[in-house]
């Protein structure tokens, strides 16, 4: 009898044709290498190379620009442009220009990745596609240049995290306080090297839930973070055009070997804020009543989907926000943004006194578009609160849910959502 | 030699903030920023046989490799720490960086101790204390043993072209 595996060996034993145990090493072809604006300097790097022994797959490769858009200064555009120039000349047909949406985002919507791929990407948040049962994880640079070169690179057997989730949300709690609770009890380092498999009631979370969780898989030191396929799985799918006929689903054995297990009561999960400057310096909305904010943000990878804007929609509707503070908003893509648009929630938004930003990445990493000043607080929806992150070193960040984010902009400090 | 010692979880923003992740590729670009927002004297004292000694999850955060392209320039021998954050333990495999995880290495050192590397037979001395740390695979060591993975992916394809024709 063939012993039980985790996600992690299932997909890696079926991606480079061999039983696995953790610590192992394979070599596998990815079946997606995204890149972003970053793709300038990685083909800088083998501009040479590329001429010499050609692009290994053109179908590995998309190219997403959502970092720095619209480009915010001669050398941003410059960059892009020779990204341009590159997907003209080497017939890269997944490329998508400014304006579609942040990379995480576009690679699920648009089917990019679905379940049981492997995917890697030259950005940390790769993790997300874990939400549609794909396991994705981050490399750097020079790695993504190799991958055009040679379509193949050598992946570590992770050991695995069980993490049991049951019963469901309360009202205006959200999957962000859950990731930001879990991520408080393992620790920003308890899952580094690891594959982070969710179990249990995941049916009680939405697609836009699983996939704010998987995107901070990396904020506990996750390799991937990923989900199992089931109805809410094969409905979002369907309804962006993925037949179930088009991929083949993995999940662990029921007695797979996981190196750890934790389970977390849906039903007990509070509104959660990860206060400066470690994502796992948890506390509980209630111990940071009242506290200043001068800029809010709304919106980025971990959640800028329309659930979110949904939840901040309802907050606000028919009030303005506090003269105090700001409310930056930054839908995921342009699909997103439309269908936000037509059901009123950005119409309320701005006009609660919201800034629309345009899809991308934005403020999050402090290129451009909403930079903070020194002594600065920012409550925020992204996944990062390190020092320095949004451009100011002396500035302070605070992460949040959409809903305690939007009740925070109302009053200029921080709110419990519940109380509205 | 100095040994620059820092705590847990010193992030990729911390080693080179965001803010300059899409203007500064180049190793003499990205040195003035090194440690910028962590530790000021950094970029300007650091010397070539230099050790960083760290706590857990050294390099946790963004998937940027301007850190390590940074650090690789500045000429230090290695990065110590108790853990390694690992798409940073990838970069650093990739650039020919050396890191070592070894936990007690960063548990014994005190303020002055004299830290020494012995790469041939995977010890370190702290403060006249040996600890050994494990050996990278060998996979794994071949690229680092060609310099970095652009340099190893060039000879093999450069091999793989050569016995073609």
């Amino acid at each position: 009898m063939k012993p039980p595996e985790t996600f992690a060996q299932k997909i890696l034993r079926r991606k480079s044709g061999n039983s696995v145990v953790p610590g192992q090493i394979v070599t596998c072809h990815p079946d997606r290498l995204l890149m972003h604006d970053n793709t300038a300097p990685i083909i800088a790097k083998v501009g040479k190379e590329l001429k010499q022994f050609g692009l290994a797959d053109p179908n590995l490769v998309v190219i997403v620009l959502d970092h720095v858009i619209p480009a915010a200064s001669e050398k941003v555009a410059a960059s892009h442009k020779k990204i341009r120039e590159f997907v003209r000349k080497y017939g890269i047909h997944n490329f998508y220009d400014i304006g579609t949406g942040i990379c995480h985002q576009v690679m699920v919507e648009k089917g990019l990745v679905v379940p049981g791929m492997l995917a890697v990407g030259s950005d940390s948040h790769t993790c997300s596609y874990g939400a549609v049962n794909a396991f994705a994880t981050g490399i750097d640079r020079t790695e993504a240049a190799a991958l055009l070169l040679t379509g193949k690179t050598w992946f570590r057997v992770p050991e695995s995290i069980k993490i049991s989730l049951t019963g469901q949300l309360n009202e205006m709690v959200t999957a962000k306080d859950l990731i930001l609770t879990i991520i408080n009890r393992i620790g920003a380092s308890g899952a580094t090297y690891c594959s982070v498999e969710f179990w249990g009631d995941i049916v009680n979370l939405t697609m836009d839930d699983r996939l704010t969780i998987a995107n901070m898989g990396v904020e506990m030191g996750a390799k991937n973070a990923a989900f199992p396929v089931d109805n809410v799985t094969e409905n979002y799918l369907e309804s962006i055009g993925v037949l179930p006929d088009l991929y083949e689903p993995v999940w662990a054995d029921q007695d797979a070997d996981y190196k750890q297990a934790f389970t977390f009561d849906m039903a007990e999960i509070v509104p959660a804020i990860a206060a400066p400057h470690k994502v796992d310096n948890y506390r509980p909305v209630t111990d940071l009543i009242g506290l200043r904010i001068d800029q809010c943000l709304l919106g980025t990878c971990t959640n800028g989907r329309l659930t979110d804007f949904e939840i901040a929609g309802r907050i606000l509707k028919n009030r303005k926000i506090h003269p105090s503070t700001r409310l930056l908003l930054l839908p995921a893509s342009r699909n997103v943004l439309n269908q936000a648009m037509k059901k009123g929630f950005i119409q309320t938004l701005v006009q609660a006194g919201g800034v629309l930003l345009p899809p991308g990445c934005g403020p999050c990493l402090g290129a451009h578009q909403g930079a903070l000043a020194p002594h600065e607080r920012c409550l925020s929806t992204a996944n990062r609160n390190f020092k320095g992150r949004m451009g100011c070193k002396d500035a302070e960040i605070y992460l949040a849910s959409p809903a305690t984010v939007a009740a925070s902009a109302l009053f200029g400090k921080i709110t419990d959502p519940r109380k509205i | 030699m100095k040994v620059w010692v820092y705590g847990n979880d010193i992030n990729t923003d911390m080693l080179f903030p965001g803010k300059y992740t899409y203007t500064c590729s180049k190793p003499e670009e990205i040195k003035p920023h090194l440690l910028e927002d962590l530790d000021p004297e950094f970029a300007e004292k650091v010397r070539p046989e230099d050790i960083i000694l760290a706590g857990k999850n050294f390099g946790c955060g963004s998937s940027r490799e301007q850190p390590v392209v940074g650090l690789k320039a500045t000429g230090i021998q290695a990065i110590v720490a108790k853990s390694f954050a690992r798409i940073f333990y990838r970069a650093a495999i990739n650039q020919g960086l050396v890191l070592i995880e070894c936990p007690g290495a960063k548990e014994s050192y005190r303020p002055g101790d004299i830290v020494e590397l012995d790469l041939d037979n995977d010890r370190i001395n702290v403060g006249g204390k040996g600890f050994l740390f494990p050996q990278l695979p060998p996979e794994i060591q071949e690229i680092r043993a060609a310099g970095g993975l652009l340099s190893y992916t060039r000879s093999k394809l450069t091999a793989a072209k050569e016995e073609n024709e």
